[in-house]
C-alpha cells in the first residue's frame, strides 16, 4: 500500500466502488416503490418487482378517494405536527440555551444537569404516563396530545447553549443593555439571528424526530382524522392483511409521504454536521 | 413569555415615579430574576411533560388492583400498594426475559454493522481518492428522512417472496431461498430495516468530526510516508473515537426501545408476537391486558437500563463540551 505520493491522488476503484454499492443499497427500496406503486393490485405479486406499469395515477386516485381523502389529511396533520412542533421546540430550546450560556445565576448547573439528565430519557418510555395524565385533562385525542409532549427537548437545549455560546459574543448582549433593551428583546433581535444557522439544524433534528415518532400518536390517538402519515399507513397495512387490494394504495401512500421529505432533505443537506462528541457544529 | 420578562413590576412603577437608589435596587432584583423567567417555558415543559410522566410511573409500578367481591359495583375495586410485587413478576415474565434476549441479539447484530459500515464510509467519503462522493453521501442518507414505519413498510414487502427480487432470481436459478419473516430469520430482517435507516446518520456525524480534523496532520502523515490505510487506522480513527463511542452510545439507547420496525412488520410477518420487543409488551400490557400497574414496573426497568448507559453518556459530555464558555 505504499503507493509514491505523487500517484496517491489518482481515483480509486475500489474506494469509490465500495461507496457506491452502499448508496445502491441505500437507494434500493427507494427505486422499488417507485415502481411497485405504479402496479395494479394484480401486478404486484405477479410481474417482476422492479418491473414499472401504468397505474401510479390510478391509485393515487384510489388512495385520494379512500375515506374521503383522509390521506391528504395525514399529510396535512404530519406537516402541521412536525413543522408546528419543531419551530416551538426551536424557540424554547435555543431561549433556554441562550440562558443557560449568557447568564449567570444560582442553580445553573443544577438546571443543566437535570435537563442533559433528561437527553436520554426514552420518550416512549413517557409516552404511556403522558397518556394517563392528558387522558385526565380529558385533552387525549386531540392535536395538543400529539403536539404538546414534543416541544421539550433536552437535546436542543443542549446544542442550543453550545451555539449560543459560540455565536452571541457577550460584548454586543452588553453593548444593547446599555442602551437600555430589555433582555427579551435582545433575545429575539439580536442573538436569535447570531443563532440562526445552528438552529436550523436543531429544526431539522426536531422535525425528523417528531415525523418519525410513531408510538405517542399511535397511543394518544383514536380519531384517523387527526392521524399523521405513519399511524394512518399502519393502520392502511393492518387492514391490507384482510384486503389485499389496499396493499397497491398503502405503496402509493408511502411513495407519496417521503418525496416531500426527501425533497427537503437535498435541499437543506448542509445543515446536518454534527458534532456530537465534541459538541461543536460547523453550521 | 416577553410579557412575564419585561412586564412593569410593582418596584418598577415606585422606582420610575422617584429617581435614586430605589432604580438601582429594582433593576438589581428584576436583573437577578430574569434568567428564571426566561426559562420558565423550558422548565415548565420539562417538568409537565418529563419529569412528572416518570414520577407517575414510578408511582403506578408499586401499585396494584384489589378486587374485592366480584369486582363489580362502585368501590369493589381499589388501588392498594404493591411493593416491589410488580417488578418481581415482570422480570421473572418468561415474555419479558425472551424479549430482552430478542432486542439484546438484534443489537448484536445491528450495533457492530451499523456503525462498522458507518465509519467505513465516512473514511472512504474522507479519502481524496474517493469519486462520486456527493452522489454516495447523499444516497447513503436519504433513508434517514424515511420514518420507521415508512422503512419498515417498503422492507416488508420487499421480504415477502412474491415480491422479493432475491426470491425471483432465486426462483429462476432453482434455489429454495428461505422467507426472511420467517421466526429464525426474523430478527435479521428488522436488523436491516434499521440498518438501512441509521447508516447514513452515524455516517454523517462520523464524518462531521473528520472533517473537522485539521490537515496539515495528513500532510505530516504523508511526508512521514504514512499509507493511506495507516494514516485511517493510526491517526483518524483515534481522533473520532469520542463520535463513534457517541453514536454507539445512541444506538444502544435506541435498540432498547425499537418499537416502529416490529410493530409495522406485524401484517406481514405472523411469527412476530406481541410481545416480540420489551416496548411492545409494555404496550400490550398497558391497553389490550388494561395491566398499567405491570406495564409501569416493566417501564422503569427500561428506563433504569437506558440510565445505566445515559450516565456514561454524561461523564463524556460534560467533561469534552463545555470548556469553551468561559
Amino acid at each position: 500500500m505504499s503507493t509514491p505520493t505523487e500517484i496517491r491522488e489518482k481515483p480509486s476503484f475500489l474506494s469509490t466502488g465500495i461507496l457506491i454499492l452502499g448508496a445502491l443499497y441505500c437507494l434500493f427500496p427507494v427505486i422499488w416503490v417507485v415502481a411497485a406503486a405504479s402496479k395494479s393490485s394484480d401486478e404486484l405479486f405477479s410481474t417482476f418487482t422492479f418491473a414499472p406499469s401504468v397505474h401510479l395515477w390510478n391509485n393515487i386516485v384510489e388512495l385520494t378517494a379512500y375515506r374521503d381523502g383522509v390521506f391528504w389529511r395525514w399529510m396535512l396533520n404530519t406537516a402541521l405536527y412536525a413543522g408546528v412542533g419543531a419551530l416551538l421546540s426551536t424557540w424554547v430550546s435555543a431561549l433556554s440555551g441562550y440562558v443557560l450560556a449568557k447568564y449567570d445565576f444560582p442553580g445553573k448547573n443544577g438546571v443543566f444537569k437535570v435537563l442533559l439528565m433528561g437527553v436520554l430519557v426514552p420518550g416512549v418510555i413517557l409516552a404511556i404516563p403522558q397518556y394517563l395524565m392528558l387522558a385526565q385533562l380529558g385533552l387525549t385525542n386531540t392535536y395538543w396530545s400529539v403536539l404538546l409532549p414534543q416541544i421539550i427537548s433536552p437535546y436542543g437545549i443542549y446544542l442550543a447553549r453550545i451555539y449560543a455560546a459560540a455565536s452571541v459574543p457577550g460584548d454586543v448582549i452588553e453593548a444593547a443593555r446599555t442602551e437600555g433593551a430589555k433582555d427579551m428583546y435582545i433575545f429575539n433581535r439580536i442573538a436569535l439571528p447570531m443563532m440562526l444557522p445552528g438552529l436550523v439544524t436543531i429544526f431539522l433534528f426536531q422535525f425528523v424526530a417528531i415525523w418519525n415518532n410513531f408510538m405517542l400518536p399511535y397511543i394518544m390517538l383514536g380519531d384517523d382524522t387527526l392521524f399523521p402519515l405513519t399511524v394512518g399507513l399502519n393502520g392502511l397495512l393492518n387492514q391490507g392483511a384482510t384486503a389485499p387490494a389496499l396493499y397497491t394504495l398503502v405503496l402509493a401512500g408511502a411513495l407519496l409521504s417521503i418525496v416531500p421529505l426527501v425533497i427537503m432533505f437535498l435541499f437543506l443537506q448542509r445543515y446536518w454536521r454534527v458534532d456530537l462528541a465534541a459538541g461543536a457544529v460547523k453550521a | 413569555m416577553a410579557a412575564t420578562a419585561t412586564a412593569p413590576t410593582k418596584a418598577e412603577k415606585t422606582a420610575s415615579a422617584g429617581p435614586g437608589t430605589p432604580r438601582k435596587a429594582r433593576n438589581f432584583r428584576q436583573r437577578a430574576m430574569t434568567p428564571y423567567a426566561m426559562l420558565t417555558p423550558g422548565i415548565v415543559l420539562f417538568l409537565v411533560f418529563m419529569a412528572a410522566p416518570i414520577a407517575y410511573t414510578l408511582v403506578l409500578s408499586f401499585q396494584q388492583k384489589k378486587v374485592s367481591g366480584l369486582g363489580l359495583g362502585k368501590g369493589a375495586q381499589s388501588t392498594v400498594f404493591a411493593g416491589f410485587d410488580n417488578y418481581i413478576r415482570s422480570l421473572t415474565d418468561p415474555e419479558f426475559t425472551a424479549s430482552v434476549l430478542r432486542v439484546l441479539t438484534y443489537g448484536a447484530i445491528l450495533i457492530p454493522l451499523m456503525l462498522g459500515f458507518a465509519l467505513l464510509f465516512a473514511l472512504l467519503l474522507d479519502s481524496r481518492r474517493t469519486r462520486a462522493g456527493n452522489f454516495s453521501r447523499t444516497a447513503i442518507f436519504l433513508p434517514y428522512a424515511v420514518p420507521a414505519v415508512i422503512s419498515s413498510l417498503l422492507w416488508g414487502f420487499l421480504y415477502l417472496p412474491g415480491v422479493s427480487p432475491f426470491h425471483f432470481v432465486a426462483d429462476r436459478l432453482g434455489i429454495a431461498l428461505p422467507s426472511l419473516l420467517n421466526p429464525d430469520l426474523i430478527t435479521f430482517a428488522i436488523a436491516n430495516i434499521a440498518l438501512w435507516g441509521g447508516v447514513g446518520f452515524n455516517m454523517i456525524v462520523m464524518y462531521t468530526s473528520l472533517k473537522a480534523v485539521p490537515q496539515e496532520i495528513y500532510e505530516a502523515a504523508k511526508l512521514d510516508g504514512a499509507s493511506e490505510i495507516q494514516t485511517a487506522l493510526r491517526i483518524k480513527i483515534p481522533i473520532i473515537a469520542p463520535s463513534v463511542v457517541m453514536t454507539a452510545l445512541f444506538s444502544m439507547i435506541a435498540t432498547l426501545q425499537v418499537f416502529a420496525e416490529p410493530t409495522t412488520l406485524r401484517p406481514l410477518a405472523n411469527s412476530l408476537s406481541t410481545s416480540w420487543s420489551p416496548l411492545m409488551l409494555v404496550y400490550r400490557d398497558a391497553f389490550t391486558r388494561n395491566d398499567i400497574y405491570s406495564a409501569a414496573a416493566t417501564s422503569i426497568i427500561i428506563a433504569l437500563a437506558t440510565f445505566a448507559i445515559s450516565f456514561l453518556f454524561l461523564r463524556i459530555v460534560q467533561k469534552r463540551a463545555f470548556g469553551q464558555e468561559n
